[in-house]
């Protein structure tokens, strides 16, 4: 169906209005719906959504120098992170951690957990998958600590099980 | 891979039972934690081998994991687009994970599991989406739920988690308690009396968010609303779910309120509108998807409004989801054109009206 408006796009948005006595279909595209203050998508921005949370991302982080700094594990670096929005694993979060915290301030307005806090499964709890991806991430904190005695015992662990 | 739906559980949609509280308003209540497995590259990064290795260890956690009893395991990437069409028009998975997003294929080893109680997609944009649904107005109820698979999903597989962060997902807006709590609630009321831009408005200023009833970037049509929590982080996840409950319990006062207010000032022209809608269901021989949306939208504010008898919530809810196009391709056994998609919409449309309200005069 064609917009009532432009008549040139697709109508998006169709409502039923009470205008005075009549009730009327209303037919409209996104951008005649937006014109109208009509709730649609693009009428309404949210802050969340995808387009302004990247450019976010992309003010904030052009604005940091080391546009080239990796994450050690996934190799993922703050240009990838600006580009696509998505961080490429957990150690991400430790790699970036202050263009981070300042964006997560940004989007969230906060940047402390206050939900439940967690313990991750050891030992026996844990079927031997689990626990050779712990022991793996065990792992890559000690050698991003650089505390080689702890990963040279640590990889010795994951070879047993594996 | 034939998707055989009679394998899931209640159809995988228990919550159009429309058994809740204001279920002819709150047609349901979701709760979902966005959850990592520690030692993996979130999905995007993950090589195949790697997206396979997790979807084995969480299917080797299944039973140990109460609430994933006899859950089915549908693997997105051997299904036919339809089949994977139809489980988004479930809400079972999301765009991204089924590949219909436009930008992506469906990604090797990606996976929904669904059981009565709750359900978890796998390889999705973090590694696991687990998700619960109740019928009607019952934030609690599927809190509940999916706070006891997250607890027993995370004693078993070790949950990326960093304590001044909180849960750690691939995009940053969902970091934290990784939990976006939401509702899907039909506003006809506030739309026809243009109350719905303020209310919108409100909503965003209380933290909370709207989008149409198929999530992300989706149309708003037939007057559904998905209602969630913006943020995730600096606040816990009871808190953050009163809030939205508080907020959901005024929009669906100020939704009775408007009905009142149109059947006073307008009761004949609402009545004749709604009428007319209801005529057109039980009588087209052609239904466009969306013409058919915000006609059972009209139907389900009179029977709201009790002007229709003999039609339950229960029904209409059925319709609004059995009735869209992946549905109809898959009862049909074969892809569809859009105007034989309209034709058997509107057969679909009338038999069931006919089967819970009679027939309506035709040749036999
Ligand atoms: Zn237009
Ligand atoms: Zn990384």
């Amino acid at each position: 169906m064609l917009c009532q408006q432009c008549k040139e796009l697709d109508a998006v948005l169709n409502l039923t209005h009470l205008v005075g006595e009549a009730v009327q279909q209303v037919h409209l595209c996104e951008k005649c719906a937006a014109e109208r203050g009509l709730p649609t998508t693009i009428a309404m921005p949210k802050p969340t959504a995808i387009g302004d949370f990247l450019s976010s991302v992309q003010n904030q982080v052009s604005a940091m120098p080391g546009d080239a700094a990796r994450c050690a594990y996934c190799g993922t670096s703050l240009r990838d992170f600006r580009a696509s929005g998505r961080l490429g694993c957990a150690q991400c979060y430790g790699a970036f951690e202050q263009s981070l915290r300042d964006l997560l301030r940004r989007v969230q307005g906060n940047v402390k957990h206050m939900g439940r806090q967690y313990d991750a499964p050891t030992g026996e709890a844990m079927t031997q998958d689990a626990a050779l991806g712990h022991l793996r991430q065990q792992l890559h904190d000690a050698v991003s600590r650089e505390e080689f005695e702890t990963a040279a015992s640590l990889r010795d662990q994951i070879r047993t099980l594996e | 891979m034939t998707l055989d739906l009679s394998l899931l559980p209640d159809g995988g949609v228990p919550w159009l039972a429309a058994s809740g509280d204001h279920a002819d308003v709150v047609l349901s209540s979701r709760i979902r934690f966005a959850r990592n497995v520690a030692g993996y590259a979130f999905t995007a990064r993950a090589r195949d081998g790697e997206r396979l290795r997790l979807l084995a260890q969480v299917r080797d956690a299944l039973p140990q994991v109460p609430s994933l009893g006899g859950a089915a395991v549908l693997r997105m990437d051997e299904m036919t687009l339809t089949e994977r069409q139809l489980l988004h028009e479930r809400h079972l998975v999301s765009k991204e994970l089924a590949g219909l997003d436009g930008a992506n294929e469906v990604k090797s080893a990606a996976a929904v599991l669904v059981s009565h109680e709750a359900g978890v997609m796998v390889n999705e944009e973090d590694h696991l989406r687990l998700q619960s649904f109740r019928s009607g107005f019952d934030l609690e109820g599927a809190f509940r739920a999916a706070t006891r698979l997250d607890r027993d999903l995370g004693a078993i597989l070790p949950y990326a988690f960093h304590p001044e962060f909180g849960f750690l997902t691939s995009c940053p807006t969902n970091t934290g308690t990784g939990m976006r709590a939401s509702v899907l609630i039909h506003l006809p009321g506030l739309v026809l009396t243009q109350e719905i831009s303020k209310v919108l408005q409100g909503l965003q200023q209380m933290g909370l968010t709207y989008r149409g009833l198929y999530g992300e970037g989706s149309e708003v049509i037939g007057n559904f609303f998905q209602i969630s929590n913006q943020t995730t982080l600096g606040r816990s996840e009871d808190e953050l779910v009163e809030h939205l409950a508080r907020v959901v319990q005024r929009v669906v006062e100020q939704e009775t309120q408007a009905r009142r207010v149109l059947l006073r000032d307008a009761g004949y022209i609402i009545e004749d509108k709604l009428w007319r809608a209801y005529g057109t269901l039980r009588h087209a021989r052609s239904l466009p998807a969306d013409e058919a949306m915000n006609l059972l939208s009209g139907v389900r504010l009179a029977v709201g409004l009790q002007l229709i008898a003999g039609l339950s919530v229960y029904t209409l809810n059925k319709l609004l989801i059995f009735s869209q196009s992946a549905h109809l391709a898959h009862a049909a056994g074969r892809t569809l054109t859009e105007s034989e998609a309209n034709l058997a919409r509107a057969k679909y449309v009338r038999r069931v009206l006919a089967d819970e309200t009679g027939p309506a005069g035709e040749v036999a």
